[in-house]
């Protein structure tokens, strides 16, 4: 039973790391789609982390052990935090663990790691990033936060395991109170995840880049694990998203055919939201950094209503 | 005595002689320097005794005891219970660090300066002790007194510079007003409470008298006052970031990690212990008055660039926080919800532990970094790492905790606060239900911003380039700085790898003081701690983390080991780097003084288009100094203005005033 339990957990890590360079590459894929591109193929990521692995580091004389150690926690803590949310099956043993504010502590835990390996050699561009990334930061952890509560008190836990259990129980039906936090959750994801109108994570311009900033001074082996990281991030909030707004289909049972449906479930559901954030990212352009916080506080205002409306009306 | 002594009295005791023996043996070291080596390890054996004592307090039921010290007929009372047990382990531990610290620091300074420390140190150590285990109005206000003297002669250590002497007397003028308002809510007690010429005074029989809801109301306003003025709440927080700096680390390491606690336990003993079931008001005071003082604490610390001044706005906000959870926790037990209380309560004292630890940890930093550099302002330190290796990874461990990720401790007493705001929803009124979970998104706010601050304060101090010259001959820390600071940091792992333990040691207070039992089950051998289906197991995810990164590198290892080339810094090919390119203190604060101004009292200096020498700069002042102390000054001034115009010049006719004062108020006395 044991062995089962870490053997579903391992399976699922495994389907993230294969999967999260796909998912990237079909965003930039829908993207190059909708700006009438052809585009550089579903596989381009795989091909660039290949090819990053493959190439000698370059290490810059004034590194400090922190500067090495950091795309290892990075991607390290973005695999742990895969591990922790119930995107096909709610048997796992790792999401009992940690619960929805653990997650979002961890997720924090690889930005201090990356905003200081960033400001570790004393370049302009490293610690504007720093300084850029960490503000993005605690102004979405509000609003992350905030958006988290109403599925927690609709199912009275915090832990995703109850919530998608509770939620997945009452059938499809979308409560009020949710269309509301599931807009915010868009908007967080937007900024947690360096996405445009936020940040744009095609360009190294200089004036406007925040997760580029970080991995400057980055290559070979080091680059590719903070790529990898990045797309595991992205797609663990996908996880989240479609565990608190979609849980239909999070395998219930322990049987090897309503697993399968799972995992065909969520890669659709992968592919809609994909599709969805090229759409979006095609359309909005980059906001100025100081109406970023408007923006997050818009996302905030948004769960808060999503919060009095399940207190005022009960749904 | 009239109870026979046992053992945790027995420590308490051997603590006390062994510290007061040190204070006076402290006076010799000028004339036989070879005892000074001595003096401060023994003091840390007898903060190991208080933390032993303070452990057996908390396994064992409360004891008491009635010393033969004191007037005649009023005799000392003193009671170990479990509430003193868990401030008592936290004094205890973080002492036996500071201690270990303070042996360093003697080392560096003046034979008369170190004595001065030695008698005044252990003299503020044996009344903190007096502190927790006092029993009665009477000692617990002697012991208050005692602590606030010798912490004040602290604090002015350095008392040749006129900083010191401001920020002192700051310190002791609030300590002052908070120790009249602790004064008057015990005199306003024991009156009501007094039966004939009987002096009730011991805490047993003031909480026995039970007393009418306007007395305990009035009381307990007078107390959060009193006790607030210690923890540092808004608006009697400014003395903290001006004491601060001042003070010599080790100390600063002691006001923030111990004294505001002692503001935090006087709070719960008085409102939990001596007054009836608190009304709803006082919960909600508490809370709006912590939630305030987080947020101002986590804003003002962003905009700092002063290295220790940053951390005390950084202890304001953490001590926003218990108070915020004590608020919660008020609430509940208003509304008779006794087991959400003491999840609450748990959430509060494990937040005391937690700070004390790391708060403690990044002050015995900063010393170190003080000591190798002679620098406290941000703007001139970088790139410590490379020459204090060992001390910057034990402060990396205390900046993270700080900044409240997992799996370190901070984040723990972080987690069960906010699980207990959520629980908010239980209370029967719904403004309550509904808004006390906006108070849990601004504790993530805070949170949010903890971690700004943090990343700003490891950033600069030991990150990027050295931004002097001289920062080069940096040394690291000598042996026993860096023994403090290990325990320090093993503390904040330990606290934060197993929550469990830190709960079982907590809980029993937490019973003590709401007659109930918190919500948290403790499952798969201590790792896994739950509160209403969600856990938080960090040793679980310590070892899912190690066992990744493992994998990583050996996978990386195995198939890609090329080894780095060492190159110069590309910095998208800008090939000019200085160490003024970097970010500054001021820079990195930039964003909250634009974002937050509303709160901030932000001067700015902007260079004019024709100036010939463009200058820019910036003070953040704290708001409270514009809009509450210099108008209050300005009216105290007008007040004494117009009495001293109005005074007889002649002194006979002054006392003749004083004595027919006297007479009217005996007359009007029932």
């Amino acid at each position: 039973m044991i062995a089962h339990l870490f053997m579903r957990q391992g399976v699922q890590i495994l389907f993230v790391l294969a999967m999260a360079p796909l998912l990237a590459g079909w965003v930039r894929q829908c993207r190059a789609w909708l700006a009438n591109r052809a585009g550089a193929g579903l596989l381009q990521p795989y091909r660039e982390l290949l090819r990053l692995l493959r190439k000698q580091p370059v290490v810059p004389h004034e590194a400090s052990a922190l500067f090495v150690a950091t795309p290892y926690i990075v991607f390290t803590t973005m695999v742990v935090a895969s591990a922790l949310v119930p995107m096909i099956t709610i048997h796992l043993p790792l999401a009992g663990a940690a619960d929805a504010v653990v997650l979002a502590g961890v997720f924090s835990l690889a930005r201090i790691f990356a905003a200081l390996a960033a400001m570790d050699l004393g370049t302009g561009f490293g610690s504007m990033g720093a300084r850029r990334a960490m503000l993005v930061g605690f102004l979405a952890e509000p609003a992350l936060l905030m958006v988290l509560f109403t599925p927690a008190l609709i199912s009275g836990s915090t832990s995703l395991v109850v919530i998608v259990r509770q939620l997945a129980r009452h059938g499809v039906i979308l409560y009020p109170s949710m269309a509301f936090a599931a807009v915010a959750y868009v908007m967080v994801t937007l900024a947690e995840n360096a996405r445009l109108p936020v940040d744009n994570p095609d360009t190294h311009l200089e004036l406007t880049m925040i997760h580029e900033a970080l991995n400057l001074e980055y290559s070979g082996r080091y680059l590719a694990l903070i790529e990898w990281g990045a797309a595991i991030k992205l797609f663990v909030y996908i996880g989240i998203g479609a565990a608190l707004f979609f849980p239909w289909g999070i395998a219930q049972g322990t049987s090897s055919a309503g697993l399968a449906i799972a995992y065909a479930l969520f890669s659709a559901k992968l592919a809609t939201a994909g599709a969805g954030l090229a759409v979006i990212e095609t359309v909005f352009a980059k906001l100025r950094l100081f109406r970023v916080p408007e923006f997050l506080g818009t996302a905030f205002l948004l769960a808060v209503l999503g919060l009095l409306m399940r207190y005022l009306f009960g749904h | 005595m009239h109870v026979p002594i046992g053992l945790p009295w027995g420590l308490i005791l051997g603590a006390l002689i062994l510290w007061s023996l040190l204070a006076f043996a402290s006076l010799f070291i000028p004339k036989a320097p070879r005892i000074a080596p001595l003096i401060f390890p023994l003091g840390a054996l007898g903060a190991l005794c208080v933390a032993a004592a303070g452990l057996l307090a908390l396994q064992g039921p409360p004891v008491t005891m009635v010393s033969p010290l004191g007037l005649p007929g009023l005799p000392f009372h003193g009671r170990m219970d479990a509430l003193s047990g868990v401030f008592l382990v936290l004094f205890g531990l973080t002492t036996v660090a500071i201690s270990l610290d303070l042996t360093g620091y003697r080392a560096r300074e003046h034979y008369p300066v170190v004595a001065r420390i030695g008698v005044q140190y252990h003299i503020l150590l044996a009344s903190l002790t007096l502190v927790f285990v006092a029993a009665d109005a009477y000692s617990f206000l002697i012991a208050w007194e005692a602590m606030a003297l010798s912490s004040y002669l602290l604090v002015v250590t350095d008392h040749h510079t006129r900083g010191a002497r401001r920020a002192g007397f700051l310190y002791l003028l609030i300590e002052h007003i908070g120790a009249l308002a602790i004064l008057a809510a015990f005199t306003i007690l024991i009156a009501q409470a007094g039966t004939g010429t009987r002096l009730v005074y011991t805490f047993a029989a003031l909480h026995a008298s039970h007393p009418d809801a306007t007395v305990a109301g009035i009381a307990f306003l007078l107390a959060f006052l009193g006790f607030g003025a210690k923890a540092g709440l808004v608006p009697l927080h400014v003395w903290l970031p001006q004491a601060h700096p001042v003070a010599p680390s080790p100390i600063s390491a002691l006001l923030s990690s111990v004294l505001l606690k002692v503001g935090i336990y006087g709070l719960l003993r008085v409102t939990f212990m001596l007054l009836p079931t608190p009304a709803p008001w006082w919960g909600l005071t508490v809370l709006t008055v912590g939630l305030l003082t987080a947020l101002l604490g986590a804003l003002s610390s962003a905009v700092q660039s002063d290295m220790k001044r940053l951390l005390a706005y950084s202890s304001v906000e953490n001590v926003g926080l218990i108070t915020a959870a004590i608020g919660l926790a008020l609430l509940f037990s208003a509304y008779g919800l006794k087991a959400l209380a003491a999840l609450a309560l748990i959430a509060a004292l494990y937040h005391c532990l937690n700070h004390a630890f790391f708060k403690g940890l990044l002050f015995l930093g900063t010393g170190s970094v003080l000591h190798a550099t002679g620098e406290r302002n941000l703007g001139r330190l970088g790139g410590l790492i490379h020459r204090m290796p060992r001390t910057a990874f034990m402060m990396l461990i205390g900046t993270l905790a700080v900044a409240g990720v997992p799996p370190l401790n901070g984040f723990a007493s972080e987690w069960l606060i906010l699980q207990s705001f959520l629980k908010a929803t239980a209370l029967p009124r719904p403004y309550l239900a509904m808004g006390i979970p906006l108070g849990a998104a601004l504790l993530a706010l805070v949170a949010g911003l903890a971690g700004y601050v943090m990343v700003k304060f490891y950033g600069i101090v030991f990150l990027g380039r050295p931004r002097e010259a001289r920062l080069a001959q940096a040394v690291e820390s000598g042996p026993f700085e860096r023994a403090g600071l290990g325990l320090l940091t093993l503390l904040c792992l330990a606290a934060g790898l197993w929550p469990a333990g830190a709960i079982a040691l907590i809980r029993p207070a937490a019973s003590l003081l709401t007659r109930a039992d918190a919500p948290i089950t403790i499952s798969e051998a201590g790792a896994r701690v739950d509160v209403a289906h969600a856990a938080y197991a960090p040793a679980i995810l310590w070892v899912a983390l190690g066992v990744v990164a493992l994998a990583t590198v050996l996978v990386l290892r195995a198939r890609f080991s090329q080894a780095p080339r060492r190159a110069a810094v590309w910095n998208c090919g800008h090939p000019v780097i200085g160490a003024r390119m970097q970010d500054t203190a001021e820079g990195f604060g930039q964003p909250i003084r634009r974002i937050f101004a509303a709160f901030l009292a932000v001067r700015s200096h902007h260079p004019a288009p024709d100036d010939r020498v463009p200058r820019y700069g910036s003070v953040v002042e704290d708001r409270f100094w514009e809009d509450l102390y210099r108008p209050a000054a300005r009216g105290f001034e007008a007040i004494w203005a117009w009495t001293a115009a109005l005074r007889p010049r002649r002194i006979a006719i002054s006392l003749f005033c004083v004595l027919a004062t006297l007479i009217v108020l005996l007359a009007l006395a029932p």
